[in-house]
């Protein structure tokens, strides 16, 4: 389907540009129909899964890009394919099972099969029956494959795209995107964990959420209420051109905490339950050369890459309709972890997910805003923490990365 | 009375039944009563309780959605839960099934209890927000019946929202 089809959103931009943004944004059905076609559809590269998750020839993991249905394979020993999860007869799904593994895709209602790189390989009576009936004398197998996108493997890491023109992977993600990725999955992974979170919000508003380092002090009170609070850590923000990638970064052991409110404890009063009885919880270890002991990375349009300390996550976001979105949270560790180092990264975790002790508010604020604004909103959101434009900041207490996803976004959307 | 169990062939006797019954009765009215400091007193002190769901745990993931390793860090969820962290009002009602005890052994019991765990949040609906099993281990302390290691298996790997309140 193409724009015209689809009719227009009715949704304009503000003058002041991207310090503002129509709350229309997350509510009209339009534009999200518009978003499945110019933007996951689109030029972009998307995160599908690791490699060791197909680790055998034949292996596959059904997943979506937006809110397409699309399976991962491993086809040759060094190869993977992607293709949409539907038979290109009837449009049924191919793949029930998250994960298994196939010879062939073989589709249960009318038993056409294809090889593993989507090619149609059988079709059922395709000459009839004792030559009566049958397919068309014209029709081509090679004309029904099933749709298949370009894959490209960083580090472990296998992305998809129906684009034939975006950018080769490294340079969609430029120089400081897929260093940090390199930084982070330069070494044999190993999944501890898998689960998802059903958020009742539009998607755009979690990527907001996850960009915008301001609220993180404020709306997770968890650090803050156990006298743990890390507002004066040094960091920064590193935004890319784009706008659509950002890193949000910060080193632990700078932190000062002496001679301010905190360690006086005067913020909260010296009370027995904002001590934790068990401080095993937070123990951790310096992991990485570079002392950054907080980053998160998100790469437009959906996924994150999430180091907490040692709690290290992957998250990829699926629009599941204008006001709701799933978030696939795939938490991991390294090949070589010791067994200390495994149960620290495990009992870190404690912190994230839909039962995260930091960060369990994510799960409900956006569908805070989602509800208030209703769902024919004219207003718009403010976005001027830290100025009103978009580039790398020093401050996290900055909106710049949230601005630079509607940087981004608006150029795909044409909006 | 005693009777066998057909896989282990074990003695189990009525009474460590009922025990186990009274605790999973008091545990499941403790929660819905809102009584939450009171919870983690149903484990021992160094009493485990995880949830994860089925599907990682037949994946064999060591990571679950909480780990908790001892009676303390369950006080610390509550503690956080009461003043740090940030939620809609709302409580879980704990619908449970029947019991199946797996294994006694000494003063040591094994059992699996499916549960359904309705949710509401104030001025909604009561709504089906987990189904799954309890995967418990009893211990017998000081003539006290306390669960030792509780895995709270969820039947599905996607959680509404948020979950906060203890299962």
């Amino acid at each position: 389907m193409n724009t015209a089809e689809l009719g227009l959103p009715d949704v304009e931009w503000p003058s002041e540009g991207v310090s503002r943004v129509p709350y229309k944004i997350y509510t009209d059905e339009q534009l999200y129909a518009l978003e499945q076609e110019k933007l996951f559809r689109g030029a972009i590269w998307q995160f599908v899964g690791f490699d060791i998750e197909v680790p055998n020839i034949g292996d596959f993991k059904t997943t979506f890009i937006g809110d397409t249905p699309v399976v991962l394979s491993r086809y040759e020993s060094d190869a993977f394919s992607v293709v949409v999860n539907r038979c290109a007869h009837r449009g049924a799904t191919l793949c029930f099972e998250a994960s298994g593994n196939q010879t062939e895709f073989s589709c249960v209602y009318h038993n056409w099969s294809y090889d593993l790189t989507g090619n149609l390989k059988a079709v059922p009576f395709h000459r009839g029956i004792r030559g009566i009936g049958g397919m068309p004398s014209d029709f081509q197998m090679c004309d029904h494959k099933l749709t298949r996108l370009r894959v490209s493997v960083l580090h472990g890491l296998v992305f998809a795209s129906f684009s034939e023109t975006v950018a080769p992977l490294e340079e969609y993600l430029g120089k400081e995107m897929t260093d940090h990725l390199r930084r982070m999955f330069s070494r044999p992974v190993k999944i501890l964990g898998s689960y998802s979170q059903i958020l009742h919000n539009n998607w755009k508003l979690y990527m907001e959420n996850v960009k915008d380092s301001y609220h993180a002090s404020l709306l997770h009170l968890f650090l803050t209420t156990f006298k743990l609070n890390r507002l004066s850590m040094k960091g920064g923000l590193t935004v890319d051109e784009s706008g659509g990638h950002h890193i949000s970064f910060s080193k632990m052991t700078t932190d000062l905490v002496s001679g301010t409110d905190y360690e006086s404890g005067t913020l909260r009063a010296q009370d027995d339950d904002f001590t934790l009885r068990d401080p095993r919880l937070l123990e951790s270890w310096p992991e990485f050369p570079d002392g950054i002991t907080h980053a998160i990375q998100s790469l437009f349009p959906n996924m994150v890459v999430q180091q907490i300390q040692n709690s290290l996550a992957v998250r990829v976001l699926v629009p599941r309709g204008v006001a709701k979105s799933e978030l696939f949270w795939t938490l991991f560790g390294y090949e070589d972890d010791t067994p200390e180092q495994q149960r620290t990264r495990v009992r870190l975790s404690n912190l994230v997910g839909p039962a995260g002790l930091v960060s369990m508010e994510d799960g409900a604020v956006g569908s805070f805003v989602q509800r208030a604004i209703g769902e024919r909103p004219v207003a718009n959101t403010v976005l001027e923490m830290g100025g009103r434009t978009v580039e790398s900041q020093e401050s996290r207490v900055s909106e710049a990365s949230v601005r630079g996803f509607w940087q981004c976004y608006r150029s795909h959307m044409d909006l | 009375m005693t009777k066998d169990t057909k896989e282990s062939g074990l003695k189990i006797d009525s009474a460590i039944e009922e025990r186990i019954q009274r605790l999973l009765c008091e545990y499941v009215h403790c929660l819905g009563d809102e009584r939450y400091d009171e919870w983690p007193a149903f484990f021992t002190k160094d009493g485990r309780y995880r949830i994860t769901t089925r599907a990682a745990r037949r994946q064999g993931f060591v990571a679950g959605i909480i780990d908790c390793e001892s009676r303390g860090m369950m006080v610390d969820r509550i503690n956080s839960m009461r003043h740090a962290n940030i939620f809609e009002p709302h409580f879980y009602r704990h619908i449970l099934g029947p019991t199946r005890i797996t294994s006694l052994d000494g003063s040591c019991a094994k059992a699996r209890t499916g549960f359904v765990v309705m949710r509401i949040v104030a001025s909604q609906d009561s709504e089906v927000f987990l189904t799954g099993l309890y995967d418990d281990t009893f211990e017998d302390v000081d003539g006290e019946l306390r669960i030792s290691d509780r895995v709270v298996e969820l039947d599905s790997s996607r959680v509404d929202t948020l979950l906060v309140v203890p299962v």
